[in-house]
Order: structure tokens, then sequence, then C-alpha cells
């Protein structure tokens, strides 16, 4: 039988894990400083990114770049916009 | 919502880039169609700019200039009156002074005052911020209820995050505009907390 995998997603990015290891590699990045979430029973685990790092970041006043779909799926680069002046609008439909 | 603004501006070295904080590409459609913009309109299921920017609501708008700085931190306005009746919001005090500071006739708020009105996250919240981003990974896979376990946990751990409170209500089955939702939004209200919270001017 194949042994019970582990899935961590570290950055937002999903890897797949023995158990034990997804475990450690949960516990590690707590004893670092990360906010974790973890459950076992769907066997997963989240690591985040800590508040000081976050901050630090704001408090750089570089605005923080990310790269993100459109409806077609087409990606687009904050940073491809320097140069611009640039309103960034958070919305929802809810 | 954006689009005469960004018509507006696009000639003084200005764009808009709309980020849509929604379970899915599906629900954010509607809208975007109805707007048909000319600038970026993005999909953020994952809550990414959220996190990165430390937005807890919509609307939040941030201006970044051209050097790539922040020179107003995250700030409460509508592109236009259409929800004025519900929020008591203007569209048009934010649009003066965006119009200003793009057409280069009045500066943005200075460094020292903009860290000053920025809202820096907690332990507590980053740690709800885990625990919505488990839980979206959950969701995604179908994994609803087990998604909505870390949604409720990360709404305690950060209650004032209403992209996390409210922004989780689709992913529950919950309509985010119907009972239970104003039964949350009315006890936040009464504890003397703000839904909004717009930069003091």
């Amino acid at each position: 039988m194949a042994e019970v995998g582990f899935t961590v997603i570290d950055d937002g990015r999903a890897v797949e894990v023995a158990s034990a290891e997804g475990v450690e590699r949960a516990r590690h990045a707590q004893g670092a400083g990360r906010p974790v979430a973890i459950d076992l029973d769907e066997r997963a685990a989240y690591l985040g990114v800590a508040a000081s790092v976050r901050a630090r970041a704001l408090a750089s006043l570089e605005a923080p770049d990310f790269t993100l779909p459109d409806l077609d799926g087409r990606l687009h680069t904050l940073s491809n916009h320097r140069g611009k002046k640039v309103l960034l609008v958070a919305y929802a439909s809810w | 919502m954006w689009q005469a603004t960004h018509e507006e501006l696009r000639g003084f070295g200005f764009t808009i880039v709309t980020v849509a904080l929604d379970k899915s590409p599906e629900a954010a459609r509607p809208w975007i169609e109805a707007a048909k913009p000319a600038h970026p309109s993005l999909i953020d299921t994952r809550h990414v700019v959220a996190d990165l920017y430390n937005m807890v609501n919509v609307p939040t708008i941030v201006w970044i200039d051209a050097r790539g700085r922040i020179v107003r931190p995250n700030d409460v306005a509508f592109g236009t009156d259409t929800f004025k009746h519900i929020t008591g919001l203007e569209a048009a005090k934010h649009l003066g002074a965006l119009r200003a500071w793009v057409r280069g006739e009045a500066a943005p708020l200075s460094e020292g005052r903009t860290r000053e009105l920025q809202a820096l996250p907690t332990e507590a919240h980053q740690q709800a911020r885990a625990e919505f981003g488990l839980g979206q990974w959950l969701f995604e896979r179908g994994r609803a209820e087990a998604a909505a376990r870390h949604f409720e946990r990360a709404g305690e751990l950060a209650p004032h995050d209403f992209t996390i409170r409210r922004g989780t209500m689709p992913m529950r089955g919950i309509d985010p505009m119907g009972p239970e939702f104003r039964e949350m939004l009315g006890a936040w209200t009464k504890a003397g907390n703000p839904y909004y919270r717009p930069l003091p001017e």
C-alpha cells in the first residue's frame, strides 16, 4: 500500500510529501515564527507569512508586488505598470 | 464602477487595477462584464492582495506612485454613488483628491503621514489568514465542510476582517447579503466597531 500523503501549501504552492515530513515541516515553520494552519484529518497544512514580515514590507512603502489572472486567465503583474500612477482597488461581489 | 475614472485620467500616466476578492472567476464575471473595463481587472480567489496589503474589507483602495511606492495607504472609496444610500460614503471626495494627485496638481500624503495611517497586521490576524488559506485550498478541492471549520476559526481570530467573515460566506453556503450577515454586522456595530474604516481627514 502506498504511503499516505500530506499536502504542504507554502508560499501559495502546494507540494505533496509523506505525512511525517509534512507535519515536521509545519512544526518547523511554526518554530520559525510563521503562522501555520494544519488539518490532520485532511492531511494538509498552510504555512503563512509572519506579521513582522508583512509589517516590515508595508512600512517600507514599496508596494507589494503580485501576479494575478484576469477573467481570461491572462496573468498581470502590478510592477509592469511602473512609470504610471496606479489606483489599486480591491472589491468583491459579496 | 471605476471605468469612467480610468478613461478620464488614463492620459495622465495613470491606470486603475481592480482585484476581485471572490470565491471564483464566475462570481466576479457579471460585474466585470457589465463594467467592460479597459484597465486590468483581476481575480484573487486566494486573497493574495488582502494578505500583502493587510486589507480587511472591500472596497479598499491604495495609491501607488510611478516609482511603485505607496503614497496613500488602505482607504475606503467607491467609484460611483451606487451604494451611497447603504454606505453613507460619497465617491466625489476621493475622486477629487485622486484627480488632483494624478494631474500633478496636489502632492499625495508624505511618507511619514502614510506610515502613521497604515494599519499593520497582528500575529493573530496572520494566523487567521493561514486558516483562510487552508480553508480556501480545501474548498477548491471540494472539501466544503472541512473548509468551513477553518473559515470560522479565521473569523474568530480576526473579527474585524470582513474579507474573511463576509467573504467566506458564499463558500459556507451563507447568503452574504442575508440575515446572517445583517446579524453579524449588527452585533459588530452595536459593540462600537466600524464596518468601514476610511482614513481620517
